[in-house]
């Protein structure tokens, strides 16, 4: 039974979502495999929430998010959308032409501002673009006093409006970015690494600022992102990729403090924490990632895994709610005791 | 080697870019040592002139960069002085492209870029390629600097080490190119290693396998590392001593305990507020530097942090330039709060 019938808060439910790319070789090329970038993949997000997702690269956030706002074509897979007259639509089923008018609802912001502005634009034309291809065209002194509204609300004075994208800094195109995905008043924006190309201190103010436009306008974030901190402090919820497929699926503190699943525990112990004092913590976990294309069998994390036994190269297990809301798929994630970020308060201090 | 006297001493290093539309001070009056054994991060956001620094180092800047002042003190085993004999040389005044300074340059002091794929050449295996580097530097026979590269490889943890010489870079994971990188560039066993941002493109897991490695490799062979990042978590891990450098200049300096735990510098203290924090409670707002690292032409005079600086003092911070000067046994600081707590004795 779909979660978001019964739970009114829920925004989004993707469910059993798969996105494979074929392998095509020969002269013909024909079939010969597929990679299976996004291998049934279930979650939710609820209304004015955010949820993080991390994995190493290659894991298949990038494709997960680009499916869900149908800016790829599922493989399979339904994604479960509550729209704004309160219907719920699956967005993998409509057509194009459908999906259109429920685009202003669901936008994108993308890790690099420095590609995603064309330089030949200037703000007027680059934030109002959204308006003019949805909502049909508007007369120029409106477009303008939106873009200014706009401009003003991710703290860009409106005075920019002529400036071309060249003019402004890394963080400045960000906001210019984001200015353009509210044009049209989304209700769930999709985030990829958007803040990771940033310098630090830039890097704090977007986040402020997509954290004061989530109070302000009710937004949901889909939030990617490989910096496991950015993550643990912008996201409610925090969902773990690996090679194509959810491993734990856990509220945040739940997921730092106390992972069940051995990938998620890697994760968090690789993280350098920011204090000289606390060294000894990274332990890091040797391999890499496979190919999604040929992955191992059974549990896909069962090569890197110093918890593995004879069942974890033989069966892929499922994602199970192991406690209350906490979402894990390992075969002994009920008797592992697995440690998380390293907790000051526990830590040896001296 | 004397661990109390400095193996680099780079003292008031200015390098310049001189462009048709004006003059960049990419490093402008920079001031560290590196002693034997230690490991020396350099932090700061981007265009600070981190890689510029090391760059100069190196002597590896381009046209339209000159070095334009300062001193790159180096205690070399392979070259000594022209004029005084001395084994202390000041690189910049080496000819970049001469003799000495190619015997120094990855051998002595070697380099891991920041891009693992352009260190290797596509259309050689591995193995030729670290054998050549060490030829290049030792007087060794093939079979020998085989033996050797073996060895290097063993060292970074490369499973298979005989087989893996005759495998191309291209045909290794991620991982295992970059350590082979490492490999490469300890082949001649230098004595200052410098990581130019290393770990800015991978994954959090093989990042913590390059720093696992790197301090390993460090304490086998007592080098020192210049550590260039501009990520506080990785300085706090790797490091023993720090550099803060904003806009071409050094902000602070100090063992990397007392720059986490007493920062002095105002842009310390606030880039250090400004990380996220694994155990800051989600969805709250971070202190913020504001304002954004001004144009390189357009830098202001006086500090240059002074614009985004929230102990700015009118009148002095604009007008005057800050020095560089010690605060007690191991902090050092440029900011002008600190001169007037000298200036006035308590
Ligand atoms: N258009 C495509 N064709 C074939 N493979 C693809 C395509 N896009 C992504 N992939 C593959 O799908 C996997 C997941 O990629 P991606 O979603 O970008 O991961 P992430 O964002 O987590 O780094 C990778 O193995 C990638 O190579
Ligand atoms: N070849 C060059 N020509 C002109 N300016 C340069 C050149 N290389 C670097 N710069 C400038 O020097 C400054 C410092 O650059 P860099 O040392 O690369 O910074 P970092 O490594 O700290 O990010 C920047 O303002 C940069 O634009
Ligand atoms: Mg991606
Ligand atoms: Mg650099």
């Amino acid at each position: 039974m779909d979660k978001i019938r019964q739970d009114e808060r829920v925004l989004l439910e993707v469910s059993h979502l798969k996105k494979y790319f074929p392998i095509r070789k020969g002269f013909f090329k024909r079939v010969v495999g597929h990679v299976r970038a996004v291998d049934d993949v279930s979650f939710s997000i609820n209304e004015g929430e955010t949820l993080g997702l991390v994995g190493e690269s290659g894991c298949g956030k990038t494709t997960t998010s680009r499916a869900i706002l149908r800016a790829l074509d599922p493989t399979d897979g339904q994604i479960l959308f509550r729209t704004e007259s309160g219907e719920i639509v699956d967005l993998a089923a409509l057509p194009e032409k459908e999906i259109r008018p429920l685009r202003s609802q669901m936008q994108m912001i993308f890790q690099d501002p420095f590609a995603s502005l064309n330089p030949r634009m200037n703000l007027l034309d680059i934030v109002s673009e959204p308006m003019l291809t949805i909502e049909g065209i508007k007369s120029r002194k409106e477009r303008s006093e939106r873009v200014a509204e706009l401009l003003r609300l991710v703290g860009l004075r409106p005075e920019y409006m002529q400036r071309f994208p060249h003019a402004f800094s890394g963080g400045q195109r960000q906001r210019i970015v984001i200015a353009r995905a509210l044009a049209l008043n989304p209700r769930l924006v999709v985030a990829d690494e958007p803040v990771s190309a940033l310098d630090v201190s830039v890097q704090a103010q977007v986040l402020n600022l997509m954290l004061r436009l989530q109070r302000q306008l009710n937004l949901t974030y889909l939030f990617v992102a490989h910096d496991l901190s950015v993550v643990k402090h912008f996201c409610n919820r925090v969902i773990v990729m690996y090679v194509g497929k959810i491993v734990e699926d856990a509220p945040t503190d739940e997921l730092y403090f106390r992972p069940r699943h051995p990938y998620t525990a890697a994760l968090m112990s690789a993280v350098p924490v920011p204090d000289p004092r606390i060294r000894s913590a990274m332990t890091p976990l040797e391999g890499d990632v496979p190919s999604p294309a040929n992955p191992p069998s059974g549990c896909y994390f069962h090569p890197r895994c110093p918890y593995a036994v004879d069942i974890c190269s033989q069966k892929t297990p499922e994602l199970e709610e192991i406690s209350p809301d906490h979402y894990v798929s390992c075969h002994r994630a009920g008797e592992l005791e697995l440690t998380g970020v390293v907790d000051p308060r526990q830590a040896q201090i001296g | 080697m004397n661990p109390t006297e400095p193996l680099l001493s780079v003292q008031n290093l200015k390098t310049y870019f001189f462009l048709d539309e004006g003059t960049v001070k990419a490093v402008d009056g920079v001031d560290f040592d590196v002693y034997p054994g230690q490991v020396v991060g350099i932090v700061g956001e981007s265009g600070c002139g981190k890689s510029v620094t090391i760059k100069s180092v190196l002597r590896l800047t381009q046209k339209p960069g000159r070095i334009v002042e300062g001193k790159i003190l180096f205690r070399s085993q392979r070259v000594t002085d022209a004029d005084s004999g001395s084994d202390v040389i000041d690189l910049t005044t080496l000819d970049p492209h001469g003799k000495r300074m190619r015997s120094i340059r990855g051998a002595e002091i070697a380099m891991i870029p920041q891009e693992p794929m352009a260190s290797f050449s596509p259309v050689h295996t591995v193995g030729n390629q670290l054998i050549e580097a060490i030829r290049l530097h030792e007087d060794v026979s093939k079979e020998e600097a085989r033996q050797i590269a073996i060895e290097r490889l063993h060292e970074v943890g490369m499973p298979n080490p005989e087989q893996r010489l005759d495998a191309y870079s291209w045909e290794l994971s991620g991982g295992l190119r970059q350590r082979a990188m490492i490999a490469m560039s300890l082949s001649c066993n230098p004595h200052l290693l410098i990581a130019d941002e290393p770990t800015t493109a991978i994954d959090v897991t093989t990042q913590a396998q390059v720093l696992n490695l790197l301090r390993s490799l460090q304490k086998m062979h007592n080098m020192s590392i210049i550590f260039i990042t501009h990520d506080l978590g990785v300085i706090a891990q790797v490091a023993d001593y720090v550099v803060v450098m904003y806009l071409g200049r050094v902000m602070e300096t100090g063992p990397v305990d007392d720059i986490f735990h007493n920062p002095l510098h105002p842009y310390t203290k606030a880039l250090l507020k400004s990380i996220p924090s694994i155990y800051s409670p989600s969805g709250t707002e971070l202190p913020t530097i504001e304002g954004s690292i001004p144009h390189p032409f357009s830098r202001p005079s006086g500090c240059p942090f002074y614009p985004r600086c929230e102990a700015f003092m009118a009148g002095v911070c604009n007008a005057k330039d800050p020095e560089l000067q010690s605060i007690n046994e191991r902090q050092s600081v440029s900011c002008f709060l600190y001169e007037e707590k000298q200036m006035q004795p308590s």
